[in-house]
């Protein structure tokens, strides 16, 4: 195992949760759920208002390669399609459900048959499973690496180095059972001789019970991660578990490697079994502005707001509300917008906390510079991006290597002056596709 | 339903600020400065006083008349004033001298090219040398200080004026606590070491630039001098060690990456080392910073990291 680890950011952990069982929602009256909750291209709508649901059907169909099906979270009634807003900016379409209150599961359902690789890869795109650590990537997709023969290391991304989020170390604490299942499928079907677990050290429970269930099998490790950020964004991930480095430009299956997260891998065996698709999720409720921080398991498509009341509702008015956590989450415009399949957590913070930082000028301290995990320097983009003359200022970001930036935030988190450091490195990455389209 | 605020990712922050970082440089420069009054009188806190008052009255009249937002709060202006008043000899009589060099330091080498952060070189070693190249006369040398034992220093003569002048050196002791003559702040290297201390642990500096620059200078006097005695001298002499700690580590006129500090460093220690050997002021420590601050974007280049995964472009 390495020494030396990338990634060195130390971010507060506030994993309140961490010791909390998640509980499950009762069904919310109506879901919302969207059509694009993945990176790739929209699912196209199967049904249309009126028709009759269940728990499990299928509402919305793949669109080539790079997608994923979607399916309804409760049974009932189609009440009509609507377009919805994404925070991307863009609009996709989403089917809006009364639920009968049943969660009837669709008598449809079965498990599926699977006995090689190919069965095995549309089973898993059927499933509607998308990468459920953050960035919502089809799972068949990345796994379709083994069809080039060439993944020989597959690393379970079991870090959780957000702060407050928990659902991971549930995952790991209570679904037990299905990753040891999930593994064995990885092993069926995959090709690959070393399975890795990623864990943050401040999960101690979570090592010592995976180091146990896996003592007999020798194909799986489990290795223990510094508990600083980001150590689970992927290429951080890769390099601390195995050494390797993913370059520029190239996939982590380029270099042999294929990383799932261990909910995603957990939900896989639950699949396999059940035949139930992606249709719930496990998230962290917390902030500064929640009551009761707990785990919750809701359906996709439950509003935020009525997620946030079943666990008790604010302790003081939210000032900004985020899917996922403080250092990658996305602020909401409105929480009576759904949850998706990736959200792992909802995060309300009271008004102090979400007040804009006083800025000020950068004082050249160097903080963000070794905070970066990619060894990037981010005064170079903000300098760069000042460049009047388009063609030199896509040279600039080009050399300061603009695509490499992961987006991890380490650089505005430690920046004394608060620069927007990130936010200008999405800018600059706009910048960057926008000019080199046009050339 | 109330608004919520929409913004970028990350949505925390690390506890450090821009404020906080230079109220601590002013916290560490404090021992120093109780230091310089104890050793040279009360004249040197008149010193202080006007150079740190000159140097924010600056910014903030520069700031009004070119209609900039406010940035005394943020206390560099205070920092600059207090590092160029501890590098000047406690003469109040030079009051003029010192509002002179302030204002330089402030509104030439700080202000009129673009403030805080904008700066390619330091303002307190450029008015520092601004000022001994002006007025060698008044500011160039050092004081005496009111207790010392050994009697050369009582003429205000300073160390390094008498080591190169073949003349009996003030004790190891004197020298650490600042009995002997020099600049407000240069000379009590107990007090510089207490600051050093308090600015690693909180972390506004890395340890290994001020030894670093200090190691370099010893070695290459060691070297040509053969002695101990005199490479010992020389580090302790001079405004070397006050340097070494509060503007050799200055942010914004070095280079941002870890190692290119360090190189930042040995060439300060090599160039300080050559003008005090061979040279003509005994001196060499404010030149060596403003040389080498030119060279600072080239050495940032040079040692930038290679991004992960980065292909060579
Ligand atoms: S530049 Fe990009 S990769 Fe580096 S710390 Fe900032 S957000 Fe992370
Ligand atoms: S951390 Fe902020 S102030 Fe420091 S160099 Fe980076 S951008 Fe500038």
């Amino acid at each position: 195992m390495l020494s030396f680890k990338l990634g060195k950011t130390h971010v507060p952990h506030r994993k309140n949760t961490a010791g909390m069982q998640a509980v499950r929602m009762s069904a919310p009256n109506s879901v919302l759920i969207p059509m694009s909750q993945h990176i790739g291209a929209p699912a196209v709508v199967t049904v249309k208002p009126g028709d009759k649901v269940y728990v499990g059907t299928l509402i919305g169909e793949a669109q080539g390669y790079v997608s994923s099906p979607v399916h309804s979270s409760v049974s009932g009634v189609v009440k009509k399609i609507e377009r919805f807003l994404q925070s991307s900016g863009r609009k996709c379409d989403a089917v809006l459900i009364e639920s009968d209150g049943e969660m009837t599961i669709d008598p449809a359902i079965a498990p599926p048959k699977v006995t090689n690789f190919d069965e095995f890869s549309a089973a898993v795109r059927a499933s509607g499973l998308v990468g459920l650590g953050g960035a919502g990537f089809p799972t068949a997709v990345k796994l379709d690496a083994e069809k080039k023969g060439v993944v020989r290391k597959i690393i379970i991304n079991g870090a959780e180095c957000e702060p407050y989020i928990t659902s991971d170390t549930r995952t790991m604490l209570d679904d037990t059972d299905y990753i040891v299942k999930g593994i064995a499928l990885l092993e069926n079907y995959l090709s690959a001789e070393e399975i890795v677990f990623g864990i943050e050290k401040n999960k101690k429970e979570c090592i010592e019970k995976l180091r146990e269930v896996f003592s007999t099998d020798s194909k799986v490790r489990v290795d223990v991660m510094p508990d600083t950020y980001p150590q689970g964004a992927e290429k951080i991930l890769i390099y601390n578990t195995t050494g390797l480095v993913v370059p520029e430009g190239a996939l982590p299956a380029d270099v042999g490697c294929v990383v799932m997260n261990v909910t995603s891998l957990a939900f896989l065996a639950k699949y396999m079994e059940t035949g139930v698709p992606l249709v719930e999720k496990c998230l962290t409720v917390d902030g500064s502005a929640i009551k009761n921080p707990m785990n919750v398991i809701a359906p996709i498509g439950t509003s935020v707001e009525e997620i946030i009341s079943f666990t008790g509702g604010y302790s003081e008015e939210a000032g900004k509300v985020l899917y996922g956590g403080p250092m990658m989450g996305v602020s909401m415009y409105s929480t009576s917008d759904p949850i998706f399949k990736n959200t792992n957590a909802i995060v309300a913070m009271n008004k102090r906390d979400a007040a804009p930082k006083m800025q000020r000028a950068c004082i050249h301290c160097g903080r963000c510079v070794s905070a970066c995990p990619m060894g990037l320097n981010p005064t170079l983009f903000a300098k760069s991006m000042k460049v009047e003359d388009s063609a030199e200022r896509l040279d600039r970001l080009t050399e300061a290597k603009i695509n490499l930036c992961i987006e991890c935030g380490c650089c505005s988190f430690v920046c004394p002056s608060s620069r927007p450091l990130v936010e200008t490195n999405r800018l600059a990455k706009a910048d960057v596709r926008n000019l080199s389209a046009k050339k | 339903m109330n608004k919520l605020i929409v913004s970028s990712s990350p949505h925390i922050k690390s506890k450090d600020s821009t404020s906080r970082i230079m109220l601590d440089v002013l916290i560490a420069l404090l021992p120093i400065t109780v230091a310089g009054a104890i050793i040279f009188g009360l004249e040197a806190l008149l010193v202080v006083g006007i150079c740190v008052v000159s140097s924010v009255l600056s910014e903030f009249v520069f700031n009004i008349i070119v209609k900039k937002e406010q940035t005394v709060g943020d206390f560099s202006a205070a920092v600059t004033g207090l590092i160029l008043a501890l590098n000047l000899p406690a003469r109040a009589d030079a009051w003029w001298q010192c509002i002179i060099g302030s204002v330089f330091a402030i509104i030439v080498v700080k202000c009129l090219f673009g403030g805080l952060g904008c700066n390619f070189a330091n303002p307190a070693a450029t008015a520092r040398v601004f000022l001994l190249i002006s007025f060698t006369g008044a500011l160039g040398g050092g004081n005496a200080p009111l207790y010392s034992s050994s009697p050369e220093l009582v003429s205000g003569a300073t160390p390094l004026e008498v080591l190169t002048s073949g003349g009996e050196m003030p004790s190891i002791t004197d020298m650490l606590l600042g009995l002997r003559g020099g600049a407000i702040g240069e000379t009590c290297i107990v007090a510089i070491l207490i600051g050093f201390i308090y600015l690693v642990v909180r972390r506004v500096i890395h340890f290994e630039t001020p030894l670093v620059f200090i190691a370099t200078v010893f070695v290459l006097s060691l070297i040509v001098d053969n002695s101990f005695y005199i490479a010992t001298y020389q580090i302790l002499s001079g405004g070397l060690i006050f340097a070494a700690v509060f503007m050799v580590t200055d942010y914004v006129s070095t280079p941002i990456t870890r190692s290119g500090k360090m190189i930042f460093a040995v060439g300060c220690g090599l160039i300080t080392f050559l003008i005090r050997y061979y040279g003509n002021y005994p001196e060499g420590v404010s030149f060596s910073i403003l040389l080498m601050n030119i060279l600072s974007p080239y050495i940032e280049k040079l040692t930038s990291k290679r991004p992960l995964g980065g292909k060579k472009a």
